[in-house]
């Protein structure tokens, strides 16, 4: 057990470092106008060039990769070329409302896919059906339309719910409630149908082997079978759909906070791209790549768990 | 060996064509066809459909209505709205196909051959399509555009990049499993090169995946793409229907219209690719059901003179004794077919088991004896049919005539108190998640209402009984870290924990070696001898027949042909199938007295295993007779 988290813990590392160098190498070796970019048009060609020396941008592109790998060892990601802003600084104080909505978001889906899962695999039928139809609705509808439909029915028409988030740091939690409803709603719709569709084919995996045929005959009730055997034995199936339905959340959070403007991660992060404002991106990246790590280990981990085959040697 | 290539590939020519109107029959997959036809139509003739420039900007003619000169209205720049639709199906179209097209070909050569050859390149490749999986797609974009600036193909190619492990994954998986086939093999031995064997035989296998997964690529990226723009990190000089969306709902309050139309495209387009997708997994779905039913003939026709033998094998049973411990009369079992109609596995079964008697039921597989000894445990599954026939158990009716399914209750409470079962595969049988002794202690407190305690030892107790030397080591074991033979025993000693009075054993020894068999089939003599239970054993093997049976019925699909002592049977048979089954057995040999007395030569390891082959063998001889 312990060998496979150093394992996994050895391999996330190692995916931390390609991805950080490759988009380091991305960014910085093609940032030619930023310094133009920054002054406007009209500064003059020493300003620029004042700019660039300012930026690191005058030196070659591994010096900077050295010595921007040393600062973030050291929990510095830099300044934002725009607002000035320690890039650390303002994503941590975005984070806790983005991780409000996926946290949300991922155990919302958690809950009904595994439910609507087990119920479609057992009962088949209608619920069956309706399960195929949401997943395929579900996988169809690109999440924006679905975020637009929501704002324009709960929103405008409806009122019932903010078209634009009121969270303003120090708001009151119903503040936040309010704020979040449609957002979370719009990651979620996306996420339920295909959820629900991977775990209830887990679930008939598992409902066709031998031993649950011989716990019935020894008389133990198809409930117990269900939620102690079934249940457990699906369980790393369903936790490797949760981990890419999260993955899949991190880049619809984008689109969600730009729509209903709320200030997290993902609106930051478009912010920073259309301003090119590369450590601001860069600190973006380095951030979601961390947290798609831990959750992959966290998934690695409780499946090891789950099997006592790993667990017990 | 090249007329069997020929062949090969006329026969996939064939399946291809046939697969291609089964799509079109289809009505999901031709309406998804023709949508995506009329908009390949529209990007084409675009210029021919509207005379209005899709980027001419009218700053004097800002969100006008719909009507007139501007069939839509014009957006917040003034530009034509219809224009703009159909000049965006172009940009759409060409960049879900470039999207599709880098995702095939970066995933499915590399998949090739990290399948193909394996080793190094294959933990290389996959590691790297774990690291593109593990990204969030929109970030990366993200990135990529800070650095390079707006592009929609840049995008795309970008995208069809972070795709393509799907592809990579698919093409890998199907050429791992053909190339360990019998052709694949035989074209290497004829001296075909790598390459011609994997275009020839491995790409036929993975194009219809290949088909599926692009038809959803290229739906996820026609959605990704338009959320780029819709964000406003789309090229904005492109008229495409993101960019149509982003300024729609700026304008969402002045002219509602405008944010309809692309967004009404957009989601029609999408959801006509994963609808294709499904469709065409639907389809082929179909077509390996229908080919399924094919191979196994109708059993709709049977002969007069069968069915007589059955009515007469029924009526020799009841006219015998009234009060059997189980008793089964005139057993159908069916299951529904896709294409409607069912096949019928058990066909007018009729037996009974006394206390201390040891049935046996006969039979090749297939012969319908596992279907028999579920129905009486009410384990068949979900779909399966009891279309006739009466089960009762110690005068408990547990299925009437007239009805298609077991009364569950009754069963319930029978099923682990009173009647228990032995399956045939150990190993699958036990939950690998469970500890011996939990799946051993749990039934039991359920079972026998006694506390945990005593359960546990009660279970100690079962598996010394059993034969096992270090009950308590077992007991501890997860079910990976004991042997077949040991988890036969801990199944058996499962089914008597609590005191059962019959057991249905479903070939329990098939699964074991043949030295493990014989004791396996010694405990269970044991057993049975001194708790004086009935048991109805399934089994091919005459062998096991001889060694534990007072009576054996014999089985040929889904009838009992025969039953009777076995001493009678085993010497004298009178159907000509058993007569087969025993001649294939001893090998030509008559049956002789021996084979039930000489506890020397154990039975088990004596005689020979009826497997198919020689049953096949076997009905030929007996064609003859």
């Amino acid at each position: 057990m312990l060998s496979l988290v150093v394992r996994r813990l050895l391999s996330g590392v190692a995916v931390l470092a390609c991805v950080t160098v490759l988009t380091f190498v991305l960014l910085y070796s093609s940032s030619g106008s930023v310094a133009r970019n920054i002054l406007g048009d009209q500064a003059t060609p020493e300003a620029v060039a004042a700019k660039e020396a300012e930026l690191g941008l005058d030196q070659a592109l591994l010096p900077r990769l050295w010595s921007w790998v040393l600062d973030a060892l050291q929990g510095s990601f830099g300044r934002s070329w725009f607002t000035y802003e320690d890039v650390v600084a303002a994503l941590s104080s975005r984070l806790p409302i983005t991780f409000a909505m996926v946290i949300t978001a991922i155990l919302l889906i958690a809950v009904v896919s595994t439910s609507l899962g087990m119920l479609a695999a057992v009962r088949r039928g209608w619920v069956d059906r309706v399960v195929q139809v949401f997943a395929v609705v579900g996988n169809a509808v690109p999440g924006f339309i679905i975020g637009i439909v929501l704002v324009l029915v709960f929103a405008i028409q409806l009122g019932w719910f903010p078209a634009i988030s009121r969270i303003t740091p120090g708001a009151t939690p119903d503040v936040w409630v309010v704020s979040l409803t449609l957002p979370v709603l719009a990651l979620v719709i996306n996420g339920i149908g295909s959820a629900a569709q991977q775990i209830r084919s887990a679930f008939i995996k598992q409902l066709e082997l031998d031993y649950v045929r011989t716990l019935r005959s020894r008389g133990i009730s198809q409930r117990e079978i269900l939620f102690k055997h079934v249940l457990r034995s699906a369980a790393p199936a369903g936790l490797t759909v949760l981990s890419l339905q999260f993955i899949s959340l991190l880049g619809g959070v984008v689109i969600i906070e730009t729509l209903f403007a709320i200030p997290g991660m993902g609106s930051l992060a478009v912010s920073a791209t259309t301003r090119s404002d590369l450590p601001l991106v860069m600190g973006v990246v380095v951030y979601t790549v961390v947290i798609v790590v831990i959750v992959n280990l966290v998934v690695d981990i409780l499946n090891g768990w789950l099997n006592p085959k790993v667990r017990v040697s | 060996m090249t007329e069997v290539i020929a062949q090969q590939s006329a026969t996939t020519a064939a399946t291809r064509s046939t697969s291609w109107r089964r799509l079109l029959r289809n009505p999901m997959c031709a309406a998804s066809l023709g949508i995506l036809a009329f908009l390949v139509l529209v990007a084409v003739f675009a210029p021919l459909i509207t005379s209005q420039d899709p980027g001419y900007a009218d700053l004097s003619a800002v969100l006008v209505p719909p009507g007139g000169e501007h069939l839509l209205g014009t957006d917040s720049a003034g530009r034509d709205i219809f224009a703009r639709l159909v000049y965006g199906t172009q940009v759409t179209l060409l960049s879900a196909a470039l999207a599709s097209v880098v995702a095939t070909v970066c995933g499915v050569p590399l998949g090739l051959l990290a399948g193909y050859y394996g080793g190094r390149l294959d933990a290389v490749s996959s590691w790297g399509t774990n690291i593109l999986l593990a990204l969030p797609a929109m970030i990366v974009l993200l990135a990529v555009r800070s650095a390079l600036g707006p592009s929609t193909w840049l995008a795309m190619v970008v995208f069809g990049v972070l795709l393509s492990p799907g592809y990579f994954r698919l093409t890998r998986t199907a050429v791992q499993s053909v190339r360990d086939e019998l052709y694949v093999d035989a074209a290497r031995v004829a001296g075909l090169s790598d390459a011609r064997i994997l275009t020839r035989h491995v790409f036929s296998v993975v194009r219809a995946p290949i088909i599926i997964q692009s038809a959803v690529v290229a739906g996820v990226a026609i959605a990704i793409q338009s959320a780029l723009e819709f964000l406003g990190l789309g090229d904005p000089t492109t008229p495409t229907w993101g960019v149509m969306v982003n300024d729609g709902f700026r304008s969402i309050y002045r002219q509602p219209l405008n944010l309809l139309w692309p967004s009404v495209a957009i989601a029609v387009v999408v959801a006509v690719f994963m609808l294709l997708g499904n469709a065409v997994r639907d389809s082929l779905e179909d077509l390996e059901t229908v080919k399924e039913k094919r191979t196994r003939p109708s059993r709709a026709a049977r002969t007069t003179t069968r069915r007589a033998e059955a009515v007469e094998a029924t009526r020799a049973l009841e006219a015998g004794e009234t009060q059997h411990l189980l008793e089964v009369r005139d057993l159908h079992v069916a299951y529904p077919q896709a294409g409607g109609g069912r096949k019928v596995v058990v066909d007018g079964v009729s037996l009974h088991v006394d206390r201390n008697e040891v049935l046996g039921i006969v039979g090749e597989s297939g012969s319908g004896k596992s279907q028999t000894a579920f129905a009486i445990l009410g384990l068949l599954p979900g779909n399966a049919l009891i279309t006739g026939g009466a089960i009762t158990f110690d005068s408990e009716v547990l299925v009437a005539d007239g009805e298609d399914r077991v009364r569950e209750p009754r069963l319930a409470a029978l099923r682990g108190r009173r009647i228990a079962y032995v399956p045939q595969e150990p190993m699958s049988n036990l939950d690998p998640a469970f500890t011996v002794g939990a799946q051993l202690v749990r039934p039991i407190v359920a079972m026998m209402g006694v506390p945990k305690s005593e359960a546990r030892r009660r279970a100690l107790d079962l598996l010394t009984q059993v034969g096992i030397t270090d009950p308590q080591r077992t007991f501890d074991a997860y079910p990976h870290e004991i042997s077949g033979g040991m988890a036969q025993r801990v199944l058996i000693a499962g089914a008597i924990s609590c005191d059962p009075d019959l057991i249905i054993a479903d070939e329990p020894t098939t699964a074991l070696d043949v030295t493990v068999q014989a004791e396996v089939l010694d405990v269970l003599r044991e057993l049975q001898e001194r708790l004086g239970m009935g048991i109805v054993l399934v089994t091919h093997n005459f062998g096991v027949v001889a060694d534990l049976c007072d009576r054996v019925a014999v089985m040929q699909t889904g009838r009992i042909v025969e039953q009777g002592p076995v001493r009678t049977i085993l010497r004298s048979p009178s159907h000509p199938y058993t007569q087969m089954l025993l001649s294939s057995t001893l090998e030509g040999k008559t049956p002789m007295t021996p084979l039930l007395g000489a506890p020397t030569a154990r039975p088990t390891t004596g005689v020979a295993t009826v497997d198919s082959a020689t049953t096949g063998t076997a009905t030929k001889n007996g064609g003859a007779l």
